[in-house]
């Protein structure tokens, strides 16, 4: 990433290496989340047993959104800290990648709670605290929009994303006293959560591999997303070099 | 930087001419008196909150045509919805007239820690939201048709709900008016970040509404309060990046 600008023009072998890799085990957790994975028992109908299947990934994709504005809250105290383009470029990137999967997130959870639940949506602690952290990263995005000044919108951005980040706990706990039914897959106290998992072993195998490959995934969208900013940071650049030469 | 010639000219050759040292909440309390001074002879923000927030607590007393048994359901999100919007009214002008004015680099040129001017703004955009509850909250027992001894215990739900809406709300006020959208940003940042604001105080005055026992809403005030001082906290150390220039 700390490549030049004369290297950024050649052939990206990383970006190319970290592209298969995802790319092999985005297939992989595919394969093993609809055919390895076996069938959820206590489900009743056919389409619970299949609609199932979407919390491998709807699991990973959460994971990536909610570290990925993690990254971004990093990546804003390391601007206002350094100041220079990097931290800048990281956060933007990581916060238009977390939104994409916050978007995979919330799509596929209304997909699995229509034939679970019988509803597309209800304002449970976890689906309210993706909606809520979805809506404050579009604002971030509008935020950054809004300014011309690349020191002025980077600050401001690091400043929205340290403050939309620790909001992001407070509001959880606070939505979490209203009622809970979301399953709770990974260890918590919720008790009264329905259609929670009692998951054998193959299946957290399948769990705990789409999230890797979720994970690498999200390595590999930010190394390439962070690449554009860089180029164009650097078009940016030349752009003000001949103007006011 | 510029603060730093600032300060180290009022420190080491101005102050030592004029001997009268202003206190750190006098210099607070300036900035305030300022605004309130300014808002006094022209009365434009305030007359526009007050009117607005009339009009939200008449336009959903009759399209949700409150009756007795619903009343006490809808009321206190009626009452924070005005005071939201009310509120919003106020902060996003609170920066915008300084800017409009020219006189925002005099306010940062002005020989006094970044913070007292975060402070000073805060509480001038509390003390503008208070006074319009003020007028607001009578309205809505009368609307709503409650008994007046709730408003004791509902002024102070009130007074901690602004603090913290002002908190952040002043953060944001002073980022949104270097964007192109100005005011219209504000809400878009400002909302989902003080959710759990909203969240409380709506819980807290249905508590009074329904006359629960204080056990029953007690950690809904705790988190009132927490949210209070951590974004007050966050806002105070997050202002002095916003206003460098």
């Amino acid at each position: 990433m700390s490549a030049g600008t004369a290297r950024s023009a050649q052939r990206d072998t990383l970006g190319l290496v970290l592209t298969v890799i995802s790319g092999l085990m985005m297939i992989t957790g595919l394969y093993l989340a609809l055919v390895f994975a076996p069938p959820a028992m206590n489900l009743q109908t056919a389409v619970e047993r299949f609609t199932q299947r979407v919390l491998y990934f709807h699991v990973g994709a959460a994971w990536v959104g909610f570290f990925a504005f993690f990254i971004t809250f990093a990546a804003g105290i390391g601007y206002l800290w350094r100041r220079s383009f990097f931290w800048d470029n990281l956060a933007n990137a990581s916060v238009e990648i977390g939104l994409t999967f916050m978007t995979m997130v919330l799509v596929t959870g209304s997909i699995w709670a229509k034939p679970t639940w019988n509803t597309w949506w209800t304002w449970s602690p976890r689906l309210t605290i993706s909606a809520i952290g979805w809506l404050m990263y579009i604002g971030y995005l509008m935020l950054r929009s809004a300014i011309d000044n690349p020191a002025r919108r980077a600050r401001f951005a690091a400043v929205y994303g340290i403050v939309a980040f620790i909001s992001v706990p407070i509001n959880f706990m606070a939505i979490r006293w209203w009622r809970d039914i979301h399953p709770a897959v990974v260890a918590s106290s919720s008790s009264e959560g329905t259609g929670g998992f009692d998951m054998s072993p193959n299946m957290t195998m399948t769990l705990m591999f789409c999230i890797a490959a979720f994970t690498v995934f999200y390595g590999t969208l930010l190394y390439h997303r962070m690449r554009l900013g860089k180029t164009q940071h650097e078009v940016e650049t030349l752009k003000q070099e001949v103007l006011y030469r | 930087m510029p603060q730093n010639l600032s300060s180290s000219i009022s420190s080491d050759s101005v102050i030592a001419h004029r001997p009268p040292q202003f206190s750190y909440l006098r210099k607070v309390g300036a900035i305030a008196g300022k605004d309130i001074a300014a808002e006094l002879r022209t009365k434009e923000m305030m007359s526009a909150m007050f009117v607005f927030s009339l009009l939200v607590i008449f336009i959903f007393n009759f399209a949700f045509d409150l009756r007795t048994d619903n009343a006490n359901t809808l009321a206190p999100g009626v009452l924070w919805v005005a005071i939201a919007f009310a509120g919003m009214l106020g902060l996003g002008r609170s920066f915008i007239t300084e800017r409009d004015r020219g006189s925002l680099e005099g306010l940062l040129l002005a020989p006094v820690d970044r913070s007292a001017i975060y402070f000073g703004k805060f509480l001038g955009n509390v003390l503008f939201i208070s006074v319009v509850e003020v007028v607001i909250l009578p309205l809505f027992i009368v609307f709503f048709n409650q008994p007046l001894d709730i408003i004791v215990p509902l002024s102070g739900v009130v007074v901690l709900g602004t603090i913290g809406f002002a908190g952040v709300g002043t953060l944001f006020s002073a980022m949104v008016i270097h964007t192109r959208a100005r005011d219209v940003l504000l809400p878009i940042m400002l909302f989902p970040v003080v959710v759990p604001v909203l969240l409380s105080a709506v819980r807290l005055t249905a508590g009074i509404l329904d006359k629960l026992p204080f056990e029953d809403v007690q950690n809904w005030l705790g988190l009132l309060v927490a949210f209070d001082l951590i974004f007050l906290a966050v806002s105070y150390m997050m202002f002095e990046y916003v206003v460098e220039e």
